[in-house]
This record gives structure tokens, sequence and C-alpha cells, in this order.
């Protein structure tokens, strides 16, 4: 029995159509991560998903059954949110408890859920704490066991690490994938954030203009993209691009990966360094091209190269991309 | 106060101004208040000295306690008030909850329609609403009055509420749908605690023109079982001779309940603010 499945899901407000025929299948246990630029309609897909919003067209199944007109507290699901949206009045045990009340547990059941939940949390000094009292990435682990507690089919989460500063939301990241792995639930994450996607996924949606791009696990996605836009979206730095004529290589636009090119004494590729950032484990170099293009370069370790040092760059065919006009990959 | 960003002469200017504005307002109140105690005679003779030996009386309390029913009036003006105040904050912060909460066709034009009450003042209508009452018997009851000061407080509740309501995080109110909670839950248990600083603003604006007010009383109300407390010491003015001991002893006694009225929702006001200051 798959977790969750769209068909031909579509959703418009007014003229604007913000989703457009979305069919995915998730299994159960899987971890799916719903990725694309702000405004590619991944957070209304989610929403489309717990119930929040209706989808124009088509039907969504959670644990088989067709909840398309079912309300979210019904659907089997639960949801944490960007801004944590704790219930202010409630403590943070009043907070877990609430869904359960709502859904007629008995007093047993609920206190030992969030026993357990707690436990997994490390929230147990905090239970009678207001979420006032409570710091950022405490407040969004009782958003976290607000969700658990609910046992559900299926997790939603929604850019749930954004309002952490870096290292919360390192460690965060870490607790939401070994949360995931001891609960074996099917989850689907929303994000803006290729990292958060491409440690905690499965499998990646990479969606735009409310279309479905390309599906497949983070590897598959980053060794083997499907178009233009998944491969310059996945990778940091990002996929550098030149017209394919200035190579001599078929197709219209070649892609290289920063990592794929290398410094060589000569090669097609000759311009000036026009900035270096060093980060340690990379130096990062920016070379303009003669022609004017600018290609970033990502060299491992630490190395000496200044602004405006004269450099020629190389890579291998083998590990360089083409697009066609249409920027669809031209496989070989 | 941090003592790096204060200078001794601008805290002495600040504390200057204020207490001169605090004077200055409660100037009035301390004249009614010390001339409800003296004669006639001391009232018109020396209006701003404190009551002495020789002029302190207790007549004007004794006329307003023999003549009318002041209790009844109190309850009047209180029952009227706090009734209209429960009215309009209820259907307000329902009203605007509906306009903030859910899309739906002439949500725009309707929230428009209702703050068009701000701008026109319901005593242009008095012909027409006195014709209601007459017309479904309600004349001489306290109920026509809560009615009338209902629909005169909620074009602004709404206005000020549906601003106020659109504030409260959209991720709260679906959190509690996923948690299974009703609409009317999400607006009392979640919406209403958080607007509670808007409510008490709401309050406060209303209440004082209600507890003061002199045209509705006279024209839907004058009966004497109905009388309000400021319709009730209109009789201690006369053409000619008007009985200031009396006037003076009735509207100092009417200053209190708002009083304590005023500190309570001020209160919520104040907690509310300091609670959003910090996060």
């Amino acid at each position: 029995m798959t977790a969750l499945s769209l068909e031909n899901i579509s959703k418009s407000f007014g003229d604007v159509q913000v989703l457009r025929n979305i069919d995915l299948v998730v299994e159960p246990e899987e971890f799916v991560v719903f990725v694309g630029p702000s405004g590619c309609g991944k957070s209304t897909l989610l929403r489309v998903i717990a119930g929040l919003e209706d989808a124009s067209a088509g039907t969504v199944r959670i644990g088989g059954r067709d909840v398309t007109r079912t309300p979210p507290a019904k659907r089997g699901i639960a949801m944490v949110f960007q801004s944590y949206a704790l219930y202010p009045h409630l403590d943070v045990e009043g907070n877990m408890a609430l869904g359960l009340k709502q859904a007629g547990e008995s007093r047993a059941v609920i206190a030992e859920r969030i026993a357990t939940a707690a436990r997994m949390l490390s929230l147990e000094p905090y239970l009678k704490r207001r979420p006032s009292e409570l710091s950022g990435g405490q407040r969004q682990r009782v958003a976290i066991g607000r969700a658990i507690v609910r046992k559900p089919d299926l997790f939603l989460f929604d850019e749930p690490l954004s309002n952490l500063d870096a290292a919360l939301r390192m460690a965060t990241r870490v607790e939401i994938a070994r949360i995931h792995r001891e609960l074996g639930t099917a989850m689907i994450y929303v994000t803006h954030d290729q990292t958060e996607a491409m440690t905690l996924a499965n499998r990646i949606v990479i969606l735009r203009d409310g279309r479905i791009e390309q599906v497949g696990s983070p590897m598959a996605l980053y060794n083997d993209p499907d178009n233009l836009f998944v491969a310059g979206f996945l990778g940091a730095p990002s996929m550098n691009f030149l017209p394919a004529g200035r190579l001599g290589a078929p197709g219209a636009t070649v892609g290289i990966r920063p990592e794929h090119l290398r410094l060589a004494t000569e090669g097609p590729l000759a311009g000036t360094i026009t900035h270096v950032e060093r980060l340690g484990a990379d130096t990062n170099l920016l070379v303009t091209l003669g022609s004017g293009e600018t290609l970033t370069v990502r060299l491992f370790g630490q190395h000496p190269q200044q602004v405006g040092d004269a450099v020629a760059l190389a890579f291998d065919a083998a590990s360089a991309y083409s697009f066609d006009a249409e920027g669809q990959r031209i496989r070989f | 106060m941090n003592r790096a960003r204060s200078s001794r002469l601008n805290t002495v200017a600040a504390h200057a101004a204020l207490l001169a504005w605090t004077a200055i307002a409660l100037f009035p109140v301390f004249v009614i208040l010390i001339n409800s105690f003296k004669t006639r005679r001391a009232i018109f003779a020396e209006p701003l000295s404190l009551p002495s030996e020789a002029s302190f009386s207790m007549v004007g309390y004794r006329t307003v306690m023999a003549q009318g029913d002041f209790l009844l009036y109190f309850q009047n003006s209180l029952i009227v008030t706090v009734g209209s105040l429960a009215f309009t904050l209820l259907f307000g912060a329902m009203a605007a909850f509906a306009l903030s909460e859910y899309r739906f066709r002439g949500n725009m034009l309707l929230g428009l329609y209702l703050a068009l009450g701000i701008m026109i003042p319901i005593r242009i209508g008095t012909v027409a609403i006195l014709e209601l009452m007459v017309q479904t018997g309600l004349v001489n009851t306290l109920f026509a009055l809560i009615l009338v000061y209902t629909a005169q407080g909620l074009p602004l509740a709404v206005f000020i509420l549906s601003e106020f309501m659109r504030q409260v995080s959209d991720d709260l109110k679906n959190a509690g749908r996923i948690d299974g909670m009703s609409e009317y839950a999400i607006f009392v248990r979640l919406v209403l605690p958080l607007v509670r600083p808007a409510m008490a603003t709401v309050a406060v604006f209303n209440m004082i023109p209600i507890w003061n007010d002199l045209w509705f009383p006279l024209i839907l109300a004058p009966g004497e079982a109905t009388k309000t407390l400021t319709l009730g010491s209109q009789v201690f003015i006369g053409q000619f001779v008007t009985d200031w001991n009396a006037v003076l002893s009735a509207l100092s006694l009417a200053i209190l309940p708002a009083l304590v009225l005023y500190v309570l929702f001020s209160r919520q006001l104040i907690r509310g603010i300091t609670s959003g200051a910090v996060k």
C-alpha cells in the first residue's frame, strides 16, 4: 500500500494556475523532499495534501484512502510549520495533547504518547513551559513532538528549519533524519534549501512553475539531470553553462560542474581570475573568460591563486552535459 | 532605563511634561469632586478652594439620594454599557474573523460597507430609529439602547479587529485545523486570546461615549424605570435654576464605575502591548 498518491492534481487561484497535472506516488517509509525556487508551488502542493487547500482537480490518496474531500484532521497526517505555530496559551504538554484530545483519545494513551515523544526529542524538562519560554530550536522540537504524538500515516514538513540559525539547522536536520529512521513513517518535506534536500531525501521532487521537472534519488538527479533547470538547480556552486558552439560540442548548451573543471597549463578555456573564495576544505575560483562568460571552478584543498592571475581550464568531455535548444538533456 | 542613554535634564523635562499633562487632565475632575462637598454659596464664592469646616456640606449627595432612584439609574447605565460592549465585541469579532479569514466573493466590498458606519453618525437616523422602536414596542426598554449602541460601535470594532486578526499567523490556524479544531474553536481558543489587546482598545473607545450619552436615553428610554445616570442627573439642571450641589454630586458618583471599567480594560491593553514586545 502506498503512503500517498497524487493523481492529476491541479490548483488555480482565480486565473493563476499554481499546480498543473501533478502525479506522484510516495511509498511507505519513504522520505520525499519537494524542492524548487520560491513560487514554484511546492508549499501549495503540501497544503493540498494536508487538506488546507482544495485541489481544483485531481485525487489525493493517503494510505490507500481517497481523502480528496476529507478534512485535514481526518486524513491521518501531521504537519510541522515553518513558524512552529505552537498554541501560545498552552504549555508544551498541552500543545502536544490538543490534537489527541480532539480525537477523543483516553487520558492514559495521551500521557503515554507524550512521554514517548518527549523522550525522543529530549523535551522532558520543558513539558510545563509555555512556548514563549523556549528557544527557537526547542520550539521546533515541540512542533515536531506535536506531530509525532498523532501517530500519522504521513508527516508533512513545511520548511521547518528556515527560522533556525546554521548550527541549529544542521543539528535539527540530523534529528529529523533520526526520527524518520526510528518511526519508519513516510515523510514529505518542503524546502528551498538544496542541502536539506540532498541530505534528507530518499527521493527529491524538483518543481518549477507548478510542474514536476524531475523525480529521483539525490545522486541520480545530481549525476543525471533531465534538463537545464534541474542541472542548474542542484549543486553549490551551481553548474557552469557555455554555448556548445564555443567548445565544438553538439547541442545548444554544455554544462560542466565546478568540480569537474581543473587548472591546466593550456586548454580551450583561458581567462583571468576575478574572485577567490577560500573555504578551507575547498577553494572556489571565479574565472572570466576572454569571451566574457564567468565560470566557477571548485578546487579541493587550499590553493595559492590570486585575483588577476591568468589561468587556463580543462575538463573531461565525459563529465560534461549537453542540452538542446529547449533545455532538454541530450544523452549519448 | 539605561543610564548611558539618559541624561538628567531629559528625564526631568520628560517628567515635568507628563506631570503638567496629568494635572491638566485631572483638574476638571478635581474641581467637580471638591465642589461636590461644599455649600452652594461656597461653590460660587471660591470655586477652587478645598472644602473647609465652614463650607463643607453633604447637601448635594443628600439631594441625589433623596430625589429619584439613583441606584436604579446606576444599574441601568451599567446594564446598557456592559451589554452594548459585550454585543459589540462578540458580533464585531465574529464579523472581523469572517472578513479576515475567508476568501469569498464581495469580501472587500462587505468590509468597506461595514466600515462606512465610522464616517456616518448614527444620530442622523434618530427619527427612523425611534419609529422602528415604536413599531417593535421597544421604546422605554434598556434593550433598545443596547441595540442602538451595538450598531453604533460595530463599524469601528469590525475595522480594528479585522486588521488585527489578519496579523494572526495562518500557520497557527492551520495547525488547529490539522489538530481537529472546528472553525468556532479556532476563533474562540486561538484567535480571540491573541487579539485581546485590540478587544480592549475597542471596549475603551466605545465605553465612555455610551456611559455619557444623553441623546438616545432621552429619546428612546426616558421612562423612570429605564433612565440612565446621565439622563437622571438632568433633573437638577433647570432652565432658570440649577441645583449645582446635586449636579456635581451626581457627576462625582457617575465617574466611579466608568473608572473601574476603564482600569479593568486598560490593564488588558497594557498586558497585551508588553506581551507582544518580547517575542
